[in-house]
């Protein structure tokens, strides 16, 4: 906004009290996660200014639960999800964007319905497709269901029907076919977009618990999130100092980039939200 | 394009492959489903009617479900939308802080339900938690936040709150940045107070965003369960038991997939109304074209 219109005076000392409360509760629970994880366990119950630090209960935490393997089956898990839609999105998109071809509005649409009833409802017949199949318990099991993305595709189209199409032309006249001009004109020109899809896409996909949850039932392909629910729900007994450092374990990547890059965090966000 | 419908076409099918086989079909599937009995063993699922839903209508726990999910619906969406624009004016805005605002305010975003989950459970422990001690701190007696009924919900919205309000705070923000600085100067030439302008020019511009947010937080509404298999598991006496949840429980801890089938639609009907609503009233420049 304009500071024309900033508050002022009394107001302006009220508002940022405000806000700053705001922000202080937002990031207490985080703060008291990470103090408990950082401290011995005998401190989880009494706060103590001058308690020790230690990494302990990161040490017990990875020894006492295959984090490294569940670590693995998420990285493969949104690698691979992120490279199918990319490619699945982009061709779709494409096709929206430049091609004519009968039935396109009503296909359209029909993309348009994943953006209401995402995977994620759609459990009990996705399961039943999975099982017919025979690749329940597999890594692409978690991943299929959302690798046609609707959102993707929706993004990517909006994105291509920017690009003139007196590029598109020109490439033509010299002879390129549509897979040449999608990848020298189309593609480098929508980047930003594919970065701030992909940001979004994999932190959905890192995320994303319950669908892992009912397809995956073995260390093999478990990601993270589903992981460490086993682990914190197992019989550890309640031990909040290994429990929430495994639980900061689990969000450490996402929240080390994010801290890390935070801007470009914010803006893929708003890219995408924008479309 | 030249003999671009072939093309056109083999270009699209991969995905739409996947899109009918894992969106599309399953939507028949569970309304096909839904008239059918459960297969056992190998006995075969027969067509049954309307048993399915004459269960439904009969199932406590559906209904208690259902209204859990219209107040978790109530008291998430109103207030995370009325917190995401106030956070995002005041990151906008050039007060002291806002580069640590704006990260405290996001950061539980990029991090997994599940995760916030378990910080919340902690903070929510009997005796332990940060919430208890503060409570006793202040000369309150104990109480079991999670475990008892009456409070058992409100905790559970608090949580969703905190995770998706630094989310729909990214879209104002963007929206408020796309505001041409020329119309806050026309207002200030016109002497318009700062209230006047934020309700009378950047509400009224924000309209469309807050309907694509609220879509979104009615789908989340829909969609969020992590936290309750986390926290609750749908207790105290069902008093957390979301729709997508009770989805989850019959279907795979029951095993009863024939009126899982026919609680999903009912699921379906509640997102198809979203988007219906959705269709009549946003403003298709901002979100189709």
């Amino acid at each position: 906004m304009s500071a024309l219109y900033e508050p002022r005076g009394a107001w302006r000392t009220l508002e940022t009290t405000a806000a700053w409360l705001l922000g202080a509760f937002w990031i207490l629970p985080l703060v008291y996660a990470a103090w408990t994880a950082f401290h011995p366990s005998e401190y989880s119950a009494r706060f103590d200014l001058f308690a020790p630090w230690t990494l302990e209960n990161f040490n017990r935490a990875w020894e006492a639960a295959p984090f490294a393997r569940y670590f693995l089956n998420s990285f493969l898990l949104v690698t691979m999800v992120l490279a199918g839609q990319l490619v699945l999105c982009t061709l779709a998109a494409y096709a929206f964007a430049r091609f004519e071809f009968p039935g396109r509005e009503v296909a359209f649409l029909l993309v348009l319905v994943q953006l209401m009833i995402l995977p994620d409802v759609l459990i009990v017949e996705n399961y039943r497709t999975l099982s017919k199949l025979g690749i329940l318990d597999s890594i692409p099991a978690i991943g299929l269901p959302y690798i046609a993305s609707a959102f993707g595709i929706f993004l990517l189209r909006q994105t291509f029907k920017t690009v003139p199409r007196e590029l598109d032309e020109a490439a033509r006249v010299e002879g390129a076919g549509w897979f040449t001009v999608l990848m020298r004109v189309y593609v480098p020109l929508a980047k930003p977009v594919y970065l701030a899809y992909g940001l979004v896409s994999v932190s959905y996909h890192w995320n994303n618990f319950l669908w892992p949850l009912i397809v995956t039932n073995s260390v093999h392909s478990r990601p993270v999130t589903v992981g460490l629910q086993v682990f914190s729900s197992g019989d550890q007994g309640i031990d909040w100092s290994i429990i929430t450092a495994a639980t900061l374990m689990s969000s450490a990547p996402l929240l080390i980039a994010f801290l890390l890059f935070q801007r470009q965090f914010v803006q893929s966000f708003m890219r995408a939200g924008i479309r | 394009m030249r003999n671009g419908a072939v093309t056109g076409w083999l270009l699209l099918l991969p995905a739409a492959a996947l899109l009918v086989l894992f969106t599309h079909w399953p939507i028949v599937g569970s309304v096909w489903d839904s008239f059918y009995s459960t297969p056992k063993g190998s006995r075969p699922p027969v067509f049954i009617g309307l048993d399915n839903y004459q269960a439904m209508v009969a199932d406590e726990v559906f209904w208690k479900s259902l209204w859990n999910n219209l107040w978790f619906a109530l008291g998430t969406i109103p207030v995370s939308i009325a917190l995401a624009l106030a956070m995002a004016l005041w990151v906008n805005s050039t007060m002291r802080g806002r580069t640590w605002l704006r990260m405290a305010f996001f950061t539980p975003t990029v991090l997994p339900m599940i995760a916030v989950a378990n910080i919340w459970l902690f903070f929510y422990t009997p005796q332990y938690g940060l919430l208890e001690k503060l409570t006793t701190a202040l000369g309150f007696g104990t109480h079991n936040w999670l475990g008892s009924e009456s409070t058992a919900l409100a905790c559970v919205i608090v949580v969703a709150i905190w995770k998706e309000a630094g989310f729909f705070m990214i879209f104002y923000l963007a929206a408020l940045q796309s505001i041409p600085p020329s119309l806050s100067e026309a207002a200030a030439l016109e002497g318009a107070s700062r209230g006047y302008y934020l309700r009378r020019i950047v509400l009224p511009l924000l309209m469309p965003t807050t309907l694509f947010i609220l879509v979104n937080a009615v789908i989340n509404a829909v969609r969020m369960v992590d936290h309750i298999i986390v926290m609750t598991k749908g207790g105290p006496n069902n008093a957390t038991s979301l729709l997508l949840f009770h989805v989850y429980q019959v279907g795979f801890s029951f095993w009863d997939t024939g009126y899982a089938a026919a609680l999903t639609v009912v699921l379906l009907v509640v997102l198809a109304v979203a988007a219906l609503g959705q269709f009549v009233f946003l403003d298709k420049k901002v979100h189709y074209q």
